[in-house]
């Protein structure tokens, strides 16, 4: 009797589904972004790190990248979700602030940019050792700081060489949104499951939310692909 | 303050492992002297003048610039480590250095190069800076340049865009790598005659190169290293003229 499409329940307003798939995107799309930019910073500590820091801080940040790539995402959220906050609630109130609840969307923030952080990390490093040497001595010998160094000439420098590997992992930063449905944080997975359920209209919704997150990539990679040529300026075009 | 050498080296050793490099180099550069720094493959020529920006540091001796020794301190496996890394920022903002790969920053301008070091180092006002490289890019023949990236211009283009670079910081000695090497010989020349219009103004140089010609021609003082140690040193004609050292002989007659 149902229909497999009935497209009237994915209108915005109830009794469509629209408006709660549309937030859930929404919240879909701060969590990558928010867990990519902590994944972007703490990679560049973690690729200083690996490649400047004395042995202590090489091998905290080579277990670190080790742990992160060797154990499954999932395993690594759920993991990073309870303990975590469950570590955080019992700090907080052995310091006597009472417990603490973190929201949702802070904590699967920290859950991927820990993730994200791995990856980056070994992307950045590489990127780094793509630089010619030349070009941070001569920095150096001109009177740059080693922060200087750094903010004007290596991380320029290196940008052209992290983007593949950094495009790659935004991809995996909006698709890793999903696994949060596990821990109960509604983004777009979990509303559509929830809709989905609620109506029966399993192929309908699934299909909408593939759509979604399919604009998102589109979106994004035209978005990378400009960022690319910026980046790029000055190198000669290998093609 | 005239008197004060612009460069004083003294016993200068540099050891990479169990190598030994320079094994006690002593030499004054006054201001406006031109020292050409001339000797074979591994006599330790580009390492003495890496020495004097600390881009390598020396294993022991000492090294002062317009009378202002390095601060150096013992490191903990031998050797010598920077004690003061602002003094040495400092006085490397004053030594600019001509590579011989250039070594321009290739994700910016030909302009945005030489205005790098004078805003973000010795803190110009950006109006300034730019009208400065501006003419010192139109002095290095580069003036309609300016906006385009280092990687499509000449080697020899970007050797003399890396020379208004340094002209850019106004340097108390200019630090000449080789800085003909790696250039296809018909471009030679543009940069060589560049470097002869700073002799003309008698700013302080040092120069290692293999342009044996050029050195006689613009020298004020030439250094022979061989195995790590001055061999022989005086004025160009006397080097070039009358070698006393066999080495120096041989040496003089494989390049010519």
């Amino acid at each position: 009797m149902t229909t497999v499409f009935d497209l009237s329940l994915l209108a915005y307003e109830p009794p469509g589904w629209g408006k709660l798939l549309l937030v859930g995107f929404m919240r879909s799309i701060q969590l990558a972004a928010g867990g990519y930019l902590l994944g972007i910073l703490i990679g560049i500590a973690g690729a200083a790190g690996k490649l400047y820091g004395n042995k202590v801080v090489r091998d905290l940040f080579e277990i670190y990248t080790v742990v992160i790539r060797a154990v499954p995402e999932l395993v690594l959220m759920l993991l990073f979700y309870y303990v975590g906050t469950d570590l955080l609630s019992r700090a907080s109130t052995a310091m006597g602030f009472g417990s603490v609840d973190i929201d949702g969307l802070t904590a699967g923030i920290l859950v991927i940019g820990l993730v994200q952080g791995g990856y980056a990390t070994e992307v950045f490093r590489g990127a780094i050792l793509a630089v010619p040497r030349g070009q941070t001595e001569a920095a150096h010998a001109f009177g740059m700081s080693p922060a200087q160094v750094l903010r004007r000439v290596t991380l320029p420098a290196m940008t052209p060489h992290a983007l593949p590997g950094m495009a790659n992992l935004w991809m995996i930063a909006t698709k890793d949104t999903a696994l949060l449905a596990v821990i109960g944080f509604s983004e777009l997975t979990l509303v559509t499951r929830q809709a989905a359920g609620a109506t029966q209209h399993y192929i309908m919704f699934f299909l909408a939310a593939g759509v979604l997150y399919l604009a998102l990539t589109l979106i994004s990679n035209v978005a990378l692909r400009r960022f690319e040529r910026y980046a790029r300026r000055g190198l000669v075009s290998t093609r | 303050m005239a008197n004060v050498p612009a460069i004083e080296i003294r016993d200068l050793h540099k050891q990479f492992g169990s190598l030994k490099v320079l094994k006690g180099i002593s030499l004054t550069a006054c201001q406006g002297d031109i020292v050409a720094i001339i000797g074979g493959s591994g006599s330790g020529k580009s390492t003495l003048l890496r020495c004097i920006n600390l881009l390598e540091r020396p294993t022991s001796g000492e090294i002062a610039i317009q009378g202002e020794p390095y601060r150096m301190k013992d490191a903990r496996h031998g050797g010598l480590e920077i004690a003061d890394r602002r003094q040495v920022q400092r006085i490397r903002a004053h030594l600019g250095m001509v590579f011989q790969n250039f070594n321009l920053w290739p994700h910016r301008t030909v302009l945005e190069n030489v205005i790098e070091v004078p805003i973000h180092v010795l803190g110009m006002k950006r109006d300034e800076a730019i009208h400065r490289a501006e003419e010192l890019l139109n002095r290095v023949g580069l003036g309609s340049k300016k906006d385009i990236y280092p990687a499509v211009m000449s080697g020899g283009q970007q050797q003399r865009a890396a020379i208004a670079r340094v002209l850019a910081v106004d340097p108390l000695a200019m630090l000449f790598d080789e800085p003909t090497s790696a250039l296809d010989p018909e471009l030679v020349g543009e940069v060589l005659s560049v470097i002869r219009d700073l002799a003309a103004e008698h700013r302080t140089m040092l120069l290692v190169t293999h342009e044996m010609a050029f050195a006689r021609d613009v020298a004020t003082h030439v250094v022979f290293l061989r195995e790590g140690i001055i061999e022989e040193q005086g004025p160009p004609d006397q080097i070039f003229g009358d070698p006393r050292s066999p080495h120096l002989k041989q040496f003089i007659s494989s390049v010519a």
